[in-house]
């Protein structure tokens, strides 16, 4: 009895996501359906291609002659789901981090935002002439982290020290970051002069960028340097490596990022269970007190976890930007970065698990990308996506409770088992 | 300093409102993190409401009798509409927090997540485009009053505190102030705010008096809901211009800080408003702010970066929170679910 326990346990929470997944995919199909039937410009053909498009758009391959939806494997669109699953996995294991340790990081938004300014700053300040690109990326990635876990350090440092709920003073550090982040790229000289059509974009790292100086002026060009032009250096051209994924998945954005995302989460699937570290963070998870009677430094573990949280969301920007073909939109004082946010869903649909973490966070991007499909072909748009994934999250608020409640119930059917062998021995 | 009065009060009524609604959440023993979604559904519903009413052919029959006060009725109309809509949507956190003793923090993430996203898919479907907008007019050619409105000449030249106060207002601050004032009393000074306080504090011991506890949630929570959808409805009709895009700027989150600063009490949270009010407004116009009308701009000269201004609330909030965490006032049984068997 004692050994299938834990299994049914490990059934019972995998249950649980998967149907708070069932639930919140339905609730987007009848909110599609509703919308679909009062909105005379939908016909019912188109409804039932969103509906459709919402659960396996992915698997998408445009329109045959007839105006059908076709559906098969299209590598362009799975590439680009591993792309937008990098950050979201990476944000996710940043929430689960935390949680393992008893916190809620709100504040992987902010943190995210730390480690992507960071991270271009290094790669597009060094220049690439004088030091070589892949050195260039390493301190970039390595800034974003270090950026992130600083920022996650704050509120870490202000709950152990100063009692401060964490969730407050994340909420609080997101905004500064976001304001100070826009103060930061507004006085840099990293704002895209060279294509004149796009404003309030920070450069790619990929591009090249040479400061050069023309009859005395100095200037930023790109690659089309002026005839009589001394160059001073050259910037940028920094990108993680695709390492063959491109060719894999043709057509698509995906690079390196997603394998290092992966490699993160199974990392700390190690540290979390099999060190005594991870022990330790999860001790104070559990019962802070008890962990401090037991001689775990609690205040330490509680900083240590928010600052290894902050470096994971960190390092989801630093991917994000270090990707090469990416765009920084950098006034970003009034909005928080989405796919900050979205980590809180993807870990707990993980169930704080860093290996559940990678799977759910390529099943939020598949939304993302079936979403993305919806706006493409349908009347409908892809914040639908973002409906479903705020029902998972508002269910997960009570699925613990559930499989508490469940587990309860076992419990008292184990009981009169008890009591009858009780009876025996009087 | 007309403007700098006017402009710092736009601002600082929905934060103060928002705040207050936080009170009545928090004061009951739910903590409120959604009251940024339930601002961003008040405002979306308050424009809709707007836009029907246009549809109605209403607003044109004021402009043609030419009386445009009737607007002001409308108005009022429309944040009755956005305090229920807010409300409602408020239903979502009370259940999951009362009745399935859910984690309020997740529950209200999870609003936060779900008022933009459901928005901004209705906004894309009905506006094809990622801002609803009004059918016709905008915010100051319906509802803003100016010297006219008084009965004063064109050419009449208000004091400068007349010039704040009375030209190019809306309603809504006045509306809301009393508001404010009106829902503090309830809260601090009936038999039923004690009751509701009482549920945030010892929810227990005010079981065992006969009160019922859950009713008391469900109460805070939804009064709560009506007032951050009021103040979507005010930021959306003040600041956004009468547009919806699924999106406050942050402002659910800074009445949070109000709330925080202003330690769970309506005077200090009115003040901490109307301060961070003053940050938002120094932020968007520091640089043509000419305080006292004498061509010198100070605050451009101090050479302070709006991004500065716009850090300060949540700066300041930090600071106060740090130094003030021992004698907060914060409810004892916030984010507590209430368990009757419990002591």
């Amino acid at each position: 009895m004692e050994k299938i326990i834990p299994k049914k346990d490990g059934i019972q929470v995998f249950m649980a996501s998967f149907i708070s997944i069932l639930i919140g995919l339905v609730a987007g199909i009848i909110v599609l359906i509703i919308v679909g039937l009062t909105n005379e410009s939908i016909s019912n053909s188109s409804i039932w291609d969103g509906v459709r498009l919402v659960v396996i758009g992915v698997f998408n391959t445009g329109r045959d002659a007839a105006g059908n939806l076709t559906f098969g494997f299209n590598p362009a669109f799975f590439g680009n789901m591993l792309f937008r699953a990098m950050p979201l996995i990476l944000t996710g294991l940043s929430v689960a981090i935390a949680y393992k340790t008893g916190l809620f990081n709100i504040g992987a938004p902010g943190q995210y935002l730390a480690g992507i300014c960071a991270t271009l700053f290094i790669a597009l300040s060094i220049p690439t002439s004088s030091v070589a690109p892949w050195i260039v990326w390493l301190l970039a990635f390595m800034g974003g982290m270090l950026a992130g876990a600083l920022w996650g350090c704050i509120p870490g440092l202000l709950k152990s020290l100063m009692n401060i709920n964490e969730v407050i003073a994340c909420i609080m550090t997101n905004w500064l970051a976001a304001c100070l982040v826009t103060w930061v790229f507004d006085i840099s000289n990293l704002k895209n002069m060279i294509d004149g059509t796009k404003t309030g974009y920070i450069y790619k790292t990929s591009a090249v960028i040479n400061d050069i100086v023309v009859d005395g002026v100095q200037k930023v060009v790109g690659t089309d340097i002026p005839a009589g032009a001394t160059i001073l250096a050259t910037r940028g051209g920094v990108a993680t490596p695709k390492f063959g994924l491109d060719s894999v998945f043709s057509g698509s954005q995906v690079n390196g990022g997603i394998l290092i995302a992966i490699l993160l989460a199974i990392i700390f699937y190690i540290i979390m269970e099999k060190t005594t570290l991870g022990y330790q963070l999860k001790a104070c998870g559990s019962n802070r007190h008890a962990a401090q009677y037991a001689g775990i430094r609690d205040k330490r573990n509680i900083i240590l976890s928010m600052a290894l949280a902050g470096a994971m969301a960190g390092a989801a920007g630093s991917l994000y930007g270090l990707s090469g073909n990416t765009e920084f939109f950098w006034t970003t004082y009034q909005t928080l970065p989405a796919v900050g946010f979205t980590g809180i869903a993807v870990a707990l649909l993980a169930v704080n698990n860093p290996i559940g973490v990678i799977f759910s966070g390529i099943f939020m991007s598949l939304l993302n990308m079936n979403g993305l499909q919806l706006t493409n072909l349908t009347a409908y748009n892809e914040y639908i996506t973002d409906v479903i994934i705020a029902v998972i999250v508002y269910l997960s608020a009570f699925s613990l409770i559930i499989r508490t409640w469940l587990g309860k119930r076992k419990r008292r059917k184990k009981r009169p088992a008890v009591s009858k062998t009780g009876e025996v021995q009087a | 300093m007309a403007f700098l009065i006017r402009q710092t009060l736009i601002y600082s009524i929905p934060l103060m409102i928002v705040a207050l609604a936080g009170v009545f959440a928090e004061r009951s023993g739910i903590i409120n993190l959604a009251l940024e979604g339930m601002m961003i559904f008040g405002a979306y519903i308050g424009v809709v409401c707007l836009n029907v009413m246009i549809g109605l052919g209403w607003f044109d029959a004021v402009k043609a009798s030419g009386n445009m006060w009737t607007m002001q009725w409308y108005l009022v109309l429309t944040m009755l509409v956005s305090a229920l809509a807010g409300s409602i949507f408020s239903l979502l956190l009370a259940f999951a927090a009362i009745n399935l003793k859910a984690d309020q923090t997740i529950g209200g993430t999870a609003l936060n997540m779900l008022a933009p996203a459901i928005v901004l898919f209705l906004v894309r479907i009905t506006a094809k485009q990622n801002v609803l907008q009004l059918a016709s007019g905008d915010s100051a050619t319906w509802f803003m009053l100016k010297k006219s409105s008084w009965g004063f000449d064109k050419s009449y030249k208000l004091s400068m505190l007349g010039d704040a106060f009375l030209n190019k207002v809306y309603l809504t601050t006045y509306l809301c102030v009393l508001l404010f004032v009106i829902m503090s009393v309830l809260l601090y000074k009936t038999k039923f705010g004690l009751r509701l306080r009482s549920c945030g504090e010892n929810p227990q011991a005010s079981a065992s008096l006969g009160i019922n506890v859950e009713k008391m949630r469900y109460l805070g929570v939804m009064i709560s809901g009506a007032l951050a959808g009021i103040g979507g409805c005010v930021f959306a009709v003040t600041t956004a211009n009468s547009s919806a895009n699924g999106d406050v700027a942050g402002f659910g989150f800074l009445a949070l800080a109000v709330m925080i600063f202003g330690n769970w009490k309506p005077l200090p949270i009115s003040g901490g408003a109307l301060l961070f009010g003053l940050f938002k407004c120094i932020a968007a116009s520091y640089n043509t702010l000419d305080i006292n009308g004498d061509g010198y701009y100070a605050l451009a000269n101090i050479g302070l970066d709006s991004n500065f201004y716009r850090m300060f609330p949540y700066l300041i909030t930090l600071i106060v929170l740090a130094f003030t965490s021992k004698s907060s006032r914060a409810p004892k049984a916030e984010g507590i679910p209430y368990d009757q068997g419990s002591r």
